[in-house]
């Protein structure tokens, strides 16, 4: 049974068709890349599966649950966290506290009772911190937690954002561009945190544009040109894919 | 200048301003969610002393101004669900615009209600002529009241957006919406929730206030251009910076009396806006970023 099955799905921005009938599935466990050469439509994709904007047609269903016209929180609530290329920090709040965000899910405390700082929330607000700290820890930056999170260095940052993400205990992580910003050094750590992340048991679908951080982490690649799928297999298959040869080398 | 009216004229002015502070914290809460200035903030002040005083013929004073803080509150919401909340990604000035009206519209619901005549709840201790002496001044209790009862908010929000959730993400909606809403934040709701607490601290502002300043259906827009004018001064969204600008204005119009008629007190606030606006537009604490009133 696939975690989140795209289908058919088409984006129209005027007379730009910029995802064309795309489908494809995700499996449990898996890192999923998608990638194409820019303007390929990848970033649209992403913004109508995580619910930021609504698909022209088609269909997406995440654990058996259409997102047509679910709001992002409800998805967001539904198990399906996602980063940005551009990081996202809530900026003049610390590391902590932008992961301690993150925990809002997974957190019951109503308004009331959060705001006259009734004992049970204080617990709470105990466990969210102490939980919040393991998830920094998790991607090696408890060192940072007290700093202002829009003051890290912008690897850092992408470290941070990834633990709010996570902090969602999410099934599904969608990661816009992962390593875009990053130098190599970075881009192999940022690799090396997303298949610690999927050994915990979260499935991962990603967009990049790196190259080798797709084919060394991605269990399947799913290929986009023009917004349309042209290929979709395993990363060394799509290594030797001539047609993805010539997008991504020209034409001899 | 003998130093009992220096201080009569201080403890004005940080009486004043205090109440300055707190109207211009409300704008805040507000456009630290929404980037938008709520005009109808100095309704919230004008409807919690007008309801306080109404329910107090039939109920102690605490409880008044407590059903009076709840219903203002109540009010709140409503306004933001009827007027806000339903508007497909509205451009900031629309947003203002509306606020301006929910004020004009405010102000006549108050006059049906209340009439023009001036009202104002009794002091919470004493009378008008009871005192107490502050180095030679004598200064009247209700003043401790609306010092204290301003401090007390202004600490309560800050361990309220620093220390809890709801808090915390409120910050977080101001920071970045987009992202907060995929951390599973209702953002809309958040929204309401910023219109909640600023008509509150409004209402408790109007309720404290109202024995020494009184009460009519038109004290809001008074209200609104001095919070406004605190709310720039101190740069927009910076709770810290309202306070200061508020005690600053506050003092400089009180001593404004002894240089010039107190006609010109507004005058001068209204000067001091100008003056910023022109020169300093991002206030004395705030960023640049806010200056541009940036569309969230």
């Amino acid at each position: 049974m696939a975690l989140l099955e795209v289908y058919k799905l088409n984006k129209r921005f005027g007379g730009l068709l910029a995802v064309n009938d795309v489908s494809f599935q995700v499996n449990p466990g898996q890192i999923k890349a998608v990638i194409g050469p820019n303007g390929a439509g990848k970033t649209t994709l992403f913004n109508m599966i995580s619910g930021t904007f609504p698909a022209t047609s088609g269909s997406v269903v995440f654990q058996d649950w259409d997102l047509k016209g679910k709001k992002p929180f409800q998805v967001a609530e539904r198990g399906m966290a996602r980063t940005f290329q551009n990081i996202k920090m809530f900026s003049g709040m610390t590391a902590l506290e932008n992961v301690m965000v993150g925990r809002h899910v997974q957190s019951s405390a109503g308004f009331f009772s959060s705001m006259f700082r009734m004992p049970w929330t204080w617990k709470e607000e105990r466990a969210i911190r102490d939980k919040a700290m393991e998830f920094l820890a998790l991607l090696e930056i408890e060192e940072f937690a007290n700093t202002d999170a829009s003051s890290l260095a912008f690897g850092q940052q992408r470290a941070v954002e990834l633990a709010r993400a996570l902090a969602l205990e999410p099934q599904l992580l969608l990661l816009d561009e992962p390593a875009a910003g990053l130098n190599i050094y970075e881009t192999a750590e940022v690799g090396r945190l997303i298949t610690k992340i999927r050994d915990l048991g979260i499935t991962v679908l990603l967009v990049e544009h790196d190259m080798s951080l797709v084919m060394d982490i991605s269990d399947e690649i799913v290929v986009l040109c023009f917004g349309e799928k042209i290929a979709e297999d395993s990363p060394q298959n799509i290594q030797q894919d001539p047609e993805v040869i010539k997008i991504y080398l020209g034409e001899d | 200048m003998t130093t009992e009216l220096f201080i009569q004229y201080l403890m004005a002015g940080i009486t004043y301003g205090s109440i300055y502070a707190i109207v211009a914290i409300g704008f805040n809460i507000i456009y630290n969610t929404t980037g938008i200035i709520n005009f109808a903030q100095g309704e919230f002040v004008m409807f919690g002393g007008m309801i306080a005083i109404s329910l107090l013929q039939y109920m102690p004073l605490p409880l008044a101004i407590a059903l009076s803080v709840a219903i203002t509150m109540l009010l709140g919401a409503l306004i933001e669900i009827c007027f806000i909340r339903w508007l497909k990604s509205p451009s900031v000035l629309r947003m203002i615009i509306i606020t301006i009206g929910v004020s004009i519209i405010s102000r006549e619901v108050a006059v049906h209600i209340w009439g023009e005549s001036i009202r104002s709840l009794p002091y919470f201790v004493g009378n008008e002529i009871s005192s107490i002496p502050v180095f030679g001044a004598r200064i009247s209790p209700q003043v401790l009241w609306v010092v204290a009862a301003s401090g007390l908010m202004v600490i309560s929000l800050g361990i309220f957006f620093k220390t809890t959730s709801v808090g915390r993400e409120m910050r977080a909606c101001a920071s970045n919406r987009k992202a907060a809403t995929l951390c599973g934040i209702n953002t809309q709701n958040m929204v309401t929730l910023s219109f909640v607490l600023s008509a509150g601290i409004g209402a408790l502002a109007g309720c404290v206030m109202s024995p020494i300043t009184y009460s009519q259906y038109d004290m809001g827009t008074g209200l609104a251009i001095k919070g406004f004018t605190v709310a720039i001064l101190g740069g927009l969204g910076s709770s810290g910076g309202a306070v200061a600008a508020g005690l600053l204005l506050g003092i400089i119009e009180a001593f404004s009396v002894s240089v010039v008629p107190l006609a010109f007190q507004d005058a001068i606030s209204i000067a001091i806006l100008l003056i910023i606006l022109f020169v300093r537009p991002q206030g004395l604490f705030g960023s640049k970023e806010a200056a541009g009133l940036s569309e969230v």
